[in-house]
């Protein structure tokens, strides 16, 4: 049974958090390992889980008609995935399946929305990280698109 | 050498070309064709503009009429010595495919010697620009190279201000001080039309020799010293180069850039008659069997969208950027890459716009809101 | 420097030794010219009869005195030169430029960058690496591409990572469904990666806006600027300081560059139409 405490603090995503508050986060978190080609969000379910990676490589696709899945971006050690458990219409709008074998945590997502409103302190603190995150998400997006590499 | 001074008749002047010919150069001098005094191959002294001298301003040039008949009572024309060496086109090489492979032919270039009569010093140190670039760096132009071999300069001290001039600014005249084998200031009064000659250096020493001349008397140089220091005191315009490396390169993003774009049309003008300017493309050219092929140099300017292009489009694609990216060059960047800068004060660039774009104009009103 | 007598324009004729087909439009020439002495990053200007010239970086190994270039056929010339075959002859004028600072990242981590082909510029500098490995201390190859597809010299890049796992980490902009490598832009990759930012040289190739992101996460590391070096490219006509096409404000990028320090460009690197 591994201490999900000591996971917790040392997750690069949850440093700068207080143990305190690292504690009230364990009741909503597990553990989880996913092998190769398994799925951790699918487009169109309820987007309820929230990750936290901590092995291995996840790809965001979407499948698109006559293409297949097309791979939008790779995550890995250090990632969160599934943001949209705590943003309303908490839906997922793409997929992320295995790469390579994942080790992540795993948060409920109606528990730890309930825990970061029950703590303004709390809920401010993982709130400023997932933006940052989306932040750094979006410049990258924002580069892809720009297709550099496109031939004349 | 300097107060060695001789005296030359106008006749002794047309012997002097004379000989300069029979000598085997092809003299390079000024001449009216075109509305318009350019530098072109001249036989003798008959050929020189006798009693015509120019009006110039920002857009405009007119040939006008002397009340005398002074052989260089002008300023600049619109060409200068730089397509004399640095031709307009140049064959770079000849090829032909040979057995699967392709040979490349010898390039021949058997260039005349060529005397420049009535250089400038503005040109002169024109020429010395060029040179650093195309000859004296580590990849030694051919043509130029061979163009400039055994060039003899017969210099003028100019007589005349042009209305665009500004060589005393950048310090590259009126006088000449270097860089000519002899130098001339035109005497026309009434002691009668001759010639206060200097000689620069041997090979200027020996033709000298051999054409009638007598010592200059001493009246006879005073008068020349003032004809060159009234000159220095009527340039048509001025330009402060304190700080201007610093000054154009702080201020890449100054909103005057976005003025003058408004007025400048990228005719390439300005590039054309510089005399520094040495900006060129290359061609290449097939027969109709595809066997001969030949690649040719010829002048191009950082005016065009080509200029800048690489995959994917022009980097320069404004005319804004353009503009911005000929003047940083010539009064800035050229200091970096090149040791002096790369404008002489001829006043062309200004003279031959059609919009009058006035740099010296421009420059100033950088400098008066510096940093904006 | 110069020989008196030596015409900087003229080609010499080389045969084409082989041709390797790397992507859909890209290829490699191994030319015929032994003997042939270069340093990573330099570059040829290599002439089609009777088409044009282009400016090609020398891709081979300096040590082995392989000449080779990779070219993309992305223009007229590039175009025709994809059609050449083992045997055929072109023109060479060169080596042209400035070369990468190998010698400057001995003793510390060594940071390779490089977009699509960006890469070719950089391998000359892979193949030191590899055979003088004890000189430098972490060294990566961080190398992104349109799509798997993409990817230049594949084959050796798998060798290469058996030897060294961090040579190359490869990415692609987006992938179908059997990549199972990465998928995001090459600045990202930057922070995967971890190097000491105070004994890191990093050295670029790659489009210039690949190129300014992962100078922006570099820096934001804390590799300083000096140490940071980029492969800048240019119109090109003759590669040999006359023809005043490659300038840079200051910088000729065929005689200053192409490889440029980035602290020396770094007030124009942000800059529009420059």
């Amino acid at each position: 049974m591994e201490d999900l405490h000591r996971l917790l603090e040392d997750h690069d995503f949850l440093k700068g958090l207080s143990a305190e508050q690292t504690r009230v986060l364990v009741a909503c978190v597990e553990n989880r390992r996913y092998r190769r080609g398994e799925f951790l969000l699918r487009e169109g379910q309820a987007a309820d889980v929230f990750y936290l990676l901590r092995v291995g490589r996840v790809a965001l696709e979407i499948d698109v008609p006559g293409r297949g899945p097309v791979q939008m971006e790779s995550l890995g050690p250090n990632d969160a995935v599934g943001i949209s458990s705590l943003v309303p219409p908490h839906r997922e709008h793409l997929d992320a399946r295995v790469v390579e074998p994942v080790v992540a945590l795993a948060f409920d997502g109606a528990c730890l929305r309930g825990k970061m409103q029950a703590d303004p302190a709390l809920g401010y603190a993982l709130t400023a990280r997932m933006l940052a995150e989306a932040y750094k998400r979006l410049e990258r997006v924002r580069l892809q698109r720009l297709d550099v590499y496109a031939g004349a | 050498m300097t107060d060695d001074r001789a005296v030359l008749t106008r006749e002794g002047l047309a012997d002097l070309l004379r000989t300069l010919r029979g000598d085997g150069f092809r003299l390079i001098g000024p001449k009216v064709r075109g509305g318009a005094i350019v530098y072109d191959a001249i036989d003798g002294i008959d050929d020189l503009p006798a009693g015509w001298t120019e009006e110039q301003e920002a857009g405009r040039y007119r040939l006008e009429r002397r009340a005398d008949a002074a052989l260089f009572g002008f300023a600049v024309g619109p060409e200068s010595f730089k397509r004399t060496f640095f031709a307009p086109t140049v064959r770079l090489f000849r090829a032909r495919r040979r057995d699967g492979s392709f040979v490349v032919l010898d390039r021949a270039e058997a260039a005349p010697r060529l005397a420049l009569v009535g250089a400038r010093s503005c040109d002169l140190h024109a020429i010395a620009v060029q040179d650093r670039i195309l000859r004296d760096g580590p990849y030694p132009d051919p043509s130029y190279t061979s163009r400039r071999a055994g060039t003899f300069v017969l210099a003028v001290q100019c007589g005349k201000a042009g209305g665009t001039c500004f060589c005393v600014s950048m310090q590259t005249g009126p006088r000449a001080e270097s860089g000519f084998d002899l130098a001339l200031t035109e005497l026309l009064d009434e002691t009668g039309h001759r010639f206060v000659v200097e000689i620069g250096s041997d090979a200027g020493a020996a033709v000298l020799a051999r054409v009638p001349h007598g010592p200059a008397a001493g009246a006879d140089v005073e008068a020349a010293d003032r004809v060159v220091r009234r000159t220095a005191e009527h340039m048509g315009r001025t330009l402060d180069t304190n700080g201007i490396k610093e000054l154009f390169y702080r201020n890449l993003d100054h909103p005057r850039w976005d003025d003058v774009a408004d007025r400048c049309l990228a005719c390439t003008n300005c590039t054309l008659v510089c005399p520094t300017c040495f900006c060129s493309s290359v061609s290449d050219a097939t027969d109709l069997d595809g066997e001969h092929t030949e690649r040719v140099q010829r002048w191009d300017s950082c005016f065009t969208l080509d200029h800048s292009y690489v995959h994917g489009g022009s980097v320069r694609s404004s005319i804004r950027s353009r503009y911005r990216q000929w003047l940083t060059h010539k009064l800035a960047s050229w200091i970096d890459q090149f040791g002096t800068s790369g404008c002489i004060g001829c006043g062309r660039c200004i003279t031959w716009c059609p919009v009058g774009i006035d740099i010296t104009e421009e420059t100033a009103a950088i400098r008066a809101s510096d940093g904006a | 420097m110069a020989m008196l007598g030596v015409d900087p324009w003229r080609p010499r004729p080389v045969r084409i030794a082989r041709v390797r087909r790397e992507t859909q439009d890209v290829f490699t020439w191994e030319l015929d010219a032994p003997r042939f002495t270069y340093e990573p990053g330099q570059f040829n200007m290599l002439y089609l009869f009777g088409v044009g010239e282009v400016a090609i970086s020398i891709s081979g190994d300096p040590e082995r005195e392989r000449l080779e270039h990779t070219i993309r056929a992305v223009g007229s010339v590039t175009r025709a030169m994809a059609s050449l075959a083992r045997g055929d002859t072109v023109g060479v004028r060169g080596p042209y430029g400035s070369a990468w600072p190998v010698h400057e990242a001995e003793g510390g981590d060594l940071l390779l960058v490089a977009g699509g082909v960006g890469l070719p510029p950089l391998r000359p500098v892979v193949h030191q690496v590899l055979r003088h490995r004890e000189r430098f201390g972490r060294v990566f190859l961080l190398y992104g591409a349109r799509s798997p597809g993409d990817l230049v010299y594949r084959r050796e890049l798998e060798q290469w990572q058996k030897r060294e796992p961090g040579l190359p980490r490869c990415t692609v902009d987006h992938a179908g469904a059997g990549w199972r490598g990465r998928v995001g832009v090459v600045p990202a990759l930057v922070d995967e990666v971890s190097f000491d930012p105070a004994r890191t040289v990093a050295m670029i190739c790659g489009p210039e806006v690949m190129m300014r992101f992962t100078v922006r996460a570099l820096l934001a590391r804390g590799v300083a600027s000096e140490r940071i070096h980029l492969s800048m490219e240019r119109n090109m006509k003759c590669a040999i300081g006359l023809c005043g096409h490659c300038q840079y404000v200051p910088y000729f990028v065929c005689r200053d560059g192409p490889v440029l320090r980035f602290d020396r460009v770094a007030g124009l690197f942000d800059r529009r139409e420059i």
